[in-house]
């Protein structure tokens, strides 16, 4: 990147505590599903509809490859999280968030002509939460504020300075 | 300096508000820039404890509820014990079967025991090519070698039997088997069994030869995998049974959906009383399409010629003349089948039978019509059946129809807990329950939540759930797992019988379930066409 805005004042704290929210909701849905030991994907991937469904049930098909995906899902949603709270890594970790969400939103898409696959609490057309939270990664991705809430500046201080 | 460190120190100066200290902090040793920067990070500390803090209350509290639910409920979380004797593979091993009867049932066993048309093997490789969901082949082919070798065929219709040979070496097998080699085709099963090249037999004619050639494979010592319904007739039940305790061969019902995972789990469930006492049990069958219905095809290459039409009549309930609709059609009429009674009532029977151990009941009271396909059957196509057990003080019902699709599963009502059955489990607490009063009181038990879900093939057994491993769980899934691998049923019933053939024991569908089998759905029958309650003398032996 070779600019990055700067937020100050409000604006700053209301991204910071956009970031909170959003590291608060991945890091819990990784320690629920960590320590979980019931917790797979296969449900999921089973269900999934819409385009990438094929890829979803060819990874649901075999243990191994199963395992491989709950594993990455557990973990990931876990450090994502924590490093969007401890702001260590916020840009890369929003982005891969981003990607994260990405897949569970193509999972079992609200879109016309896909069925329901599982139930929602609220009504949905094309845009739901999964989306909104997506894009809402993409907004810290681009504004990030670990450097001035976060270990970013502390840890990138030996290589900038 | 970097443009991010600009905006950096530019932001700190508009937060101190002080250009002066802007500059001390540029006068300032690396190792105060540092100190401010690590309690920035430092800052975030609370958010991250507060996330703990809040978590491991709900841990805690979701550990104690899960503990006590199993405590109360005592089950295992365990999967059942993977059945993994391994087949041993000399050819000194090796069994030799026969198959009687090669139509659609028949080919799905002699191909889950290791032999399938090669046509059949072509078709799923192009399904895997146009659809990659599509892992039939895969998985079948990933399934064990039983060791055997499919050495004689028998089916009135030349094509058939033909078809039979084609899969008997054929080249492409599961489990890395060697290349068969080659069936001999008798036209009456009675020279298959006096040849002596045959260990063992699968019976998968129309139900009306399924008496006959049992009894004559026992007395001259075969083993038997026999497809459901088990006679056609209530006469010929006590005749089969006798041949077979007699001979002392292994005989195995085709009920594969005896080796359902979720079956052994609901037994588990029931015998532990978790259901409290059960007073009604609600089974049902639901298909919407002509082939569900057995308007299945008629051969073009069937006629006279190519079709033992004499062979065919003998032990049916009427001769009548050739007729390619009862010869491919067989399941529509009474001469030849059992209707829904022996063909998909059985399955649902012998499936309560493996929970429930209910055995014979004493009563039966069945009632239905030919309502939708009106195509000259004379079996009903809409059909339902009320069994009294007053001995275990419950009722089962059976409810069919064969033109509507609405699923309807398999409900096990009991005082405390009611528990649906498919591929999976589902236990919800019933909220006026004796047992859970305590634990709905104390919100531990919430009966719109299921109690425990099990969903084969997954991670075992869960207890507390969410709304959304709910949903999950409740729709089931297609296969059986073991180990965590996908199988099909058929082969694993299969090497349930060939296990008991190799190292003793008895198969899980013996003939005494067969016996309970054949003569719950003659009840149900024999109700239908007597249009009255009829029940079982125990003493006697006889419907009455």
């Amino acid at each position: 990147m070779s600019t990055t805005p700067t937020l100050t004042g409000a604006r700053l704290w209301a991204m910071v505590a956009l970031r909170m929210l959003i590291g608060w909701h991945l890091l819990y849905e990784g320690l629920a599903k960590l320590s979980n030991p019931y917790w797979t994907s296969a449900g999921f991937l089973a269900d999934s509809q819409g385009p990438l469904s094929g890829l979803y049930l060819w990874l649901a098909s075999d243990p191994g490859r199963l395992t491989a995906v709950d594993w990455l899902n557990q973990w990931g949603l876990t450090l994502i999280g924590a490093a969007m709270i401890l702001g260590i890594g916020t840009r890369f970790a929003t982005l891969m968030g981003a990607v994260l969400l990405a897949l569970y939103y193509l999972g079992s898409p609200p879109f016309p002509g896909v069925e329901i696959s599982a139930p929602t609490e609220g009504s949905y057309l094309i845009v739901n939460k999964t989306l909104i939270e997506f894009v809402a990664l993409l907004v810290l991705w681009l504004f990030p504020t670990g450097r001035q809430v976060g270990f970013d500046g502390y840890l990138s201080r030996g290589g900038d300075r | 300096m970097s443009e991010d460190t600009r905006d950096h120190d530019h932001e700190e100066q508009e937060e101190t508000g002080t250009p002066a200290a802007s500059g001390a902090d540029a006068q300032e040793k690396p190792g105060g820039v540092g100190r401010r920067d690590l309690f920035k990070g430092l800052a975030t500390l609370p958010v991250l404890g507060a996330l703990g803090a809040a978590a491991w209350g709900k841990k805690a509290a979701d550990d104690t509820k899960r503990q006590a639910i199993i405590d109360e409920l005592g089950v295992s979380g365990d999967a059942p014990a993977i059945i993994d004797r391994l087949t041993s593979r000399p050819p000194s091993d090796r069994i030799n079967i026969g198959v009687i009867g090669f139509g659609g049932e028949g080919e799905a066993v002699v191909r889950a025991a290791g032999f399938p048309r090669p046509e059949w093997i072509d078709a799923r490789r192009d399904a895997q090519r146009t659809n990659a969901r599509d892992r039939r082949l895969d998985e079948y082919l990933a399934h064990g070698d039983l060791n055997l070798e499919l050495t004689g065929v028998c089916d009135l219709f030349d094509n058939r039997a033909q078809w039979a040979i084609d899969a008997s070496n054929c080249e492409t097998r599961p489990g890395g088997a060697p290349v068969g080699r080659g069936a001999t085709r008798y036209r009456r099963y009675t020279d298959m069994l006096e040849d002596g090249d045959v260990d063992a037999v699968i019976i998968a004619t129309p139900d009306h030869w399924h008496a006959q050639i049992s009894i004559d494979a026992a007395n001259a010592g075969k083993h038997i995998y026999c497809e459901k319904a088990m006679t056609r007739t209530e006469e010929e039940v006590l005749p089969v049974v006798e041949a077979v305790k007699q001979s002392g061969v292994k005989f195995q019902l085709g009920h594969q959906n005896r080796q359902l995972e979720s079956h052994e789990k609901a037994r588990e469930v029931y015998e532990k009383g978790i259901l409290g006492p059960v007073t009604l049990v609600e089974t049902t069958t639901n298909r919407n399409d002509p082939w569900g219905a057995w308007v299945w095809d008629i051969h073009p290459d069937g006629n006279p010629e190519t079709i033992d039409w004499a062979q065919f009549q003998e032990h049916a309930g009427h001769e009548v003349p050739f007729s390619l609709e009862r010869f491919f059609r067989w399941r529509c009429w009474f001469d030849y089948g059992t209707g829904l009674g022996g063909d998909l009532l059985s399955h649902e029977y012998d499936a309560v039978n493996q929970i429930m151990r209910l055995g014979i009941p004493k009563s039966a009271t069945a009632s239905g019509g030919i309502y939708f396909f009106k195509d000259g059957r004379d079996v009903p196509d809409t059909f339902q059946v009320a069994y009294e057990y007053p001995d275990r003080d419950l009722t089962l019902v059976y409810s069919a129809t064969l033109a509507s699709g609405r699923g309807r599963g398999k409900v096990f009502m009991g005082h405390d807990a009611a528990m649906e059955v498919g591929s999976g489990v589902r236990v919800v607490a019933e909220p006026q329950s004796t047992r859970f009063a305590d634990l709905i009181e104390q919100e531990v038990v919430d009966p719109d939540l299921p109690l425990l879900t099990y969903r084969p093939g997954f991670k075992g057994l869960d207890a507390v759930t969410t709304a959304t491993e709910e949903y999950f769980a409740s729709r089931g899934l297609l296969f059986t797992y073991r180990g965590g691998q996908r199988v099909s049923t058929h082969w694993l019933h299969i090497k349930d019988w060939l296990d008991t053939i190799r190292f003793g024991g008895e198969p899980s569908c013996n003939i005494d379930r067969g016996f309970e089998e054949a003569i719950t759905c003659h009840m149900a029958t024999a109700s239908y066409q007597l249009g009255r309650k009829v029940e079982w003398d125990p003493v006697q032996q006889k419907i009455i």
